[in-house]
Parts: C-alpha cells; sequence; structure tokens
C-alpha cells in the first residue's frame, strides 16, 4: 500500500506526512509514504485543497491536517 | 512558505552578519536610540491595545472557520459549471473563508483557472483571498478606525469582482482552451454535523463577543453609543454565555481539540510575524506623533497630502512591496503618524498585500507575462484612483 501526501510544502503538509508516519509505525502498517509535490499532478488526482492524503492514487481526504487517529480511521476503510 | 533548513556555515554567517550589523550601529547616536525606544513603544501599544483582545479573538474566529465550516461546500461555485455571476461573487467574498493561510492559495488558484470557473473567477479570487482576510479586516477596524477599515473591506471586493470581470473580458478568446473538470469541485465532506442555524449562533457569539469587547466610546457624539460602551462588560458577558452554551450543546471534545489546534496554528503563524512587523515599524517610523529612524519629512514629501502622485506613489509600491501577513497595518499606521494623508494609505492597503514582487514572479509562471502585467496594471491603476478619491471625501 503506498500511502500518499499530496501538498506543495507548506508546514501543513508536513504535519500531514509526519502524522501519516507515524500512524503506519504504530500499528506497523506494511506501507510506504510518498510525497506527491508536483501541482498539476495534484490536480491530476482531483485535488485543489492542500494538504490532502490518498491511498494508492484514490483520495480519502483533503485540505485537512489529520491527526494520527483519523488516518488510522481511513485506512481501516480502505483495507 | 517552505522553511528550509539551514547548513551550519550559513547559520555561522548569519549570526557572524548580526554581529557585525550590531557593531557598526550607532546606538548613542539620539535618532538611533529613539528609534530602538519607538520600536518597543509601539510593541507595547500593541500589546496592550491590539493584541489581547481584537488579534486573539480574531483568531479563533479564523480557527473555526478552517475546522468548522466546510469549505468544500465553496468550492462548488467556483466550478466550471457555474453561474457566472455566482462565481465572481463567490470568488469576491471566498477570501475570508478559503485563503486564511497563504500555501492554500495557489492551489486553489490555479485550479480555478485552468479546471474550474476560468480566469476572471480565479483572478477574483487571487485579489480578494489576502484582502478580504478576517484578521486582516479586523485589526484594519481597530487601528485605523471605522471609516478607513470600513473602506478598506468594502472596496476590496469590489475591486476583486470589477478587475476579474475586466481581466475575463480583455482575455476572452485565450480562456476557451482549458480542460474543464467538475470532480475538483464536487463536495466531498460528508453530511453536516450541526444545522446552519446552530452554526450561526456560534459564529454570531464568538463576532459580537469580538464586537463589543473593542467598543470605543463615541466622545460625547452619539449617546446610543456611548450607553453601549458604558454596558460593553455585561453584553460581552452574554455573548460569552451564548458561546459557552452552543459549545457545550452542539460540539464534542474532540471538535473542540481540533479548534484549538488550528487557533494556536493560526498564533504561531502570525504572531512572530506581527511582533517583527510592529518592531520594524516603530524602529523606523515611530509611533504616530514621535519621530524615529526615517525623518517624517520624508514621508510627508512623498506621500502627504492627496495629490494623484503621492497617491500612484503609495500604490505602485505597495504592489511590489512583500507583506507578510497582517504586518501592513503597523506599517501603514506608523506611516499615517509620520504624515501620510489618507488616500495614499487606503491605495497602499489595497494594492499592498495582494501583490509583491514574489507573488507576481509566481502568478507570472502561471498565467505568463502579458495577463500578469495587466492583472498589475489594473491593481495599481484602481487602487491610485481609489485612493485620489478616499482622500477627498476623507
Amino acid at each position: 500500500m503506498i500511502i500518499q501526501i499530496l501538498g506543495t510544502g507548506c508546514p501543513k503538509c508536513k504535519t500531514l506526512e509526519a502524522n501519516a508516519k507515524a500512524a503506519i509505525e504504530e500499528r506497523m502498517i506494511e506501507a510506504t509514504v510518498e510525497k506527491i509535490t508536483d501541482l498539476d499532478q495534484i490536480m491530476d488526482m482531483g485535488v485543489m485543497m492542500t494538504p490532502a492524503l490518498a491511498v494508492d492514487g484514490q483520495v480519502l481526504s483533503a485540505g485537512k491536517v489529520l491527526n494520527k487517529n483519523q488516518i488510522l480511521v481511513l485506512l481501516k476503510e480502505v483495507r | 512558505m517552505a522553511s528550509k533548513e539551514l547548513s551550519p556555515n550559513k547559520r555561522l554567517l548569519i549570526i557572524a552578519g548580526v554581529f557585525l550589523a550590531v557593531f557598526f550601529t550607532p546606538f548613542t547616536h539620539p535618532r538611533v536610540a529613539a528609534a530602538v525606544q519607538e520600536a518597543f513603544l509601539m510593541l507595547a501599544d500593541y500589546a496592550h491595545e491590539h493584541v489581547l483582545l481584537c488579534v486573539v479573538p480574531a483568531m479563533f474566529i479564523a480557527g473555526a472557520i478552517v475546522v468548522f465550516l466546510n469549505q468544500q461546500a465553496v468550492m462548488k461555485y467556483l466550478g466550471p459549471k457555474a453561474k457566472k455571476v455566482v462565481a465572481y461573487s463567490v470568488a469576491s467574498v471566498s477570501g475570508a473563508i478559503l485563503a486564511v493561510c497563504s500555501c492554500t492559495v495557489l492551489p486553489l488558484f490555479k485550479g480555478i483557472y485552468k479546471k474550474g470557473a476560468g480566469l476572471g473567477p480565479a483572478i477574483s479570487f487571487l485579489y480578494s483571498g489576502p484582502a478580504v482576510n478576517i484578521l486582516a479586516i479586523v485589526l484594519s477596524y481597530k487601528v485605523f478606525g471605522w471609516k478607513l477599515g470600513l473602506t478598506r473591506m468594502v472596496v476590496s471586493v469590489v475591486f476583486a469582482f470589477l478587475i476579474g470581470l475586466i481581466m475575463q473580458t480583455i482575455f476572452y478568446k485565450e480562456d476557451e482552451k482549458r480542460l474543464a473538470d467538475e470532480r475538483l469541485f464536487q463536495n466531498m465532506g460528508g453530511p453536516e454535523a450541526r444545522s446552519l442555524g446552530q452554526m450561526a449562533v456560534f459564529m454570531i457569539s464568538m463576532i459580537g463577543i469580538l464586537v463589543f469587547i473593542n467598543w470605543a466610546p463615541s466622545q460625547g457624539s452619539s449617546t446610543l453609543w456611548d450607553f453601549i460602551y458604558s454596558s460593553k462588560y455585561w453584553i460581552t458577558g452574554a455573548f460569552g454565555l451564548l458561546l459557552a452554551y452552543a459549545l457545550i450543546r452542539w460540539f464534542s471534545k474532540d471538535e473542540m481539540v481540533e479548534w484549538g489546534g488550528a487557533t494556536r496554528d493560526f498564533a504561531l503563524q502570525i504572531l512572530p510575524l506581527l511582533f517583527g512587523g510592529v518592531l520594524v515599524a516603530g524602529f523606523l517610523l515611530g509611533r504616530p506623533g514621535q519621530e524615529a529612524l526615517i525623518p517624517s519629512s520624508w514621508v510627508a514629501s512623498l506621500v502627504g497630502g492627496n495629490s494623484l502622485l503621492a497617491n500612484f506613489f503609495a500604490s505602485i509600491s505597495g504592489a511590489f512591496m512583500y507583506f507578510a501577513t497582517l504586518t501592513e497595518i503597523p506599517i501603514i499606521q506608523g506611516l499615517l503618524g509620520a504624515g501620510m494623508g489618507q488616500g495614499p494609505a487606503l491605495a497602499l492597503l489595497l494594492a499592498g498585500p495582494s501583490l509583491s514582487l514574489p507573488s507576481m514572479l509566481v502568478i507570472a509562471g502561471e498565467l505568463g507575462l502579458k495577463k500578469t502585467a495587466t492583472y498589475v496594471a489594473l491593481v495599481v491603476v484602481f487602487s491610485t484612483f481609489a485612493g485620489f478619491v478616499f482622500g477627498m471625501v476623507a
């Protein structure tokens, strides 16, 4: 599973990335965290409100800095 | 803005630079000594008058907007199928809701331009984003008084609408080729947790606190005004109770924690900038009526009075200068105190926060040179004109 963090590099995106990493570490989920910073690519995925979180190309949340628990809930839903 | 980690060598260089600057600054010179004192007196002024009662409640409101208002719901009015009048109107006021963080402005702008309602509404949004920001409006009222504060807000919205519309008209042909993508503007959020009425009570109670705690006496010109002033703590308390009721009835603990977090992020983002901005403005210009490093006669000769030239100078320098969030307010306050006219002050407020040399370069990368130059020219001309008219009336 690839967790994608969509954002142009503002502090909020970094917080989201850190939260996602903390989430998969805590539950020892087999996943890699990938950052997407190219604005065109972000828009091709259908996102305008950054930061956004996607799993394997499917956008799950946009425009919000999710905390660790919120990310875990979302990950449970896709698996 | 991304903050980069500095290498140790670079950090040493900066520290050395600071020491050299301090070494060569003639602190004993009366002018410099006065400027240093003015810097801290102005900071103290802000701490006493503006930060606690005005900026802090406004940050709670901004935090609530980010967390509780459904931003996606606004986006659908900026999509490719949205009605034009609606798209322009929403874009012109959306700064208050959408662009509370500067790093979201550009993705939203590009999305509206390329995949949504098109160039016009995108430009409206780009202009209104930094100008119609709730913190900036609130602090403008408090520092400059209602006349300049209200004019700034209303004219910013009108300008956003008009400039967007003119851009669309000029570049009508080139705007046909974009790729509409409805997906970006869909409402992704789930069902609303609260009804519209409940949200209204929540927001109005916070705005009520902000307005009435800052109520100023009219100095005898209105008995109603003074009556409200004398009972302002009672009124504020009533709104406080209403807010407490709304929070306990309709909000869960998690939501309140999230709200607190968003407010904290705002504080961390904005307060250091405001702190630095006030210090710099105090050091260079001093509080109203006080001399600091830059002599008042210089300021008065450049932007004093209300000539067309003074207004033009104010708006063109505002267009190129970079103002970090809210720092335009102490700087313009300093300039006003040093002899700047009311007209040029409005011109600077209208052209300043929305445009800067760095932002022009970024926009040019998206729009191309011709459109960017037109946009900048429109903002400068409109701001000059508005300043001139305001200066004659005020």
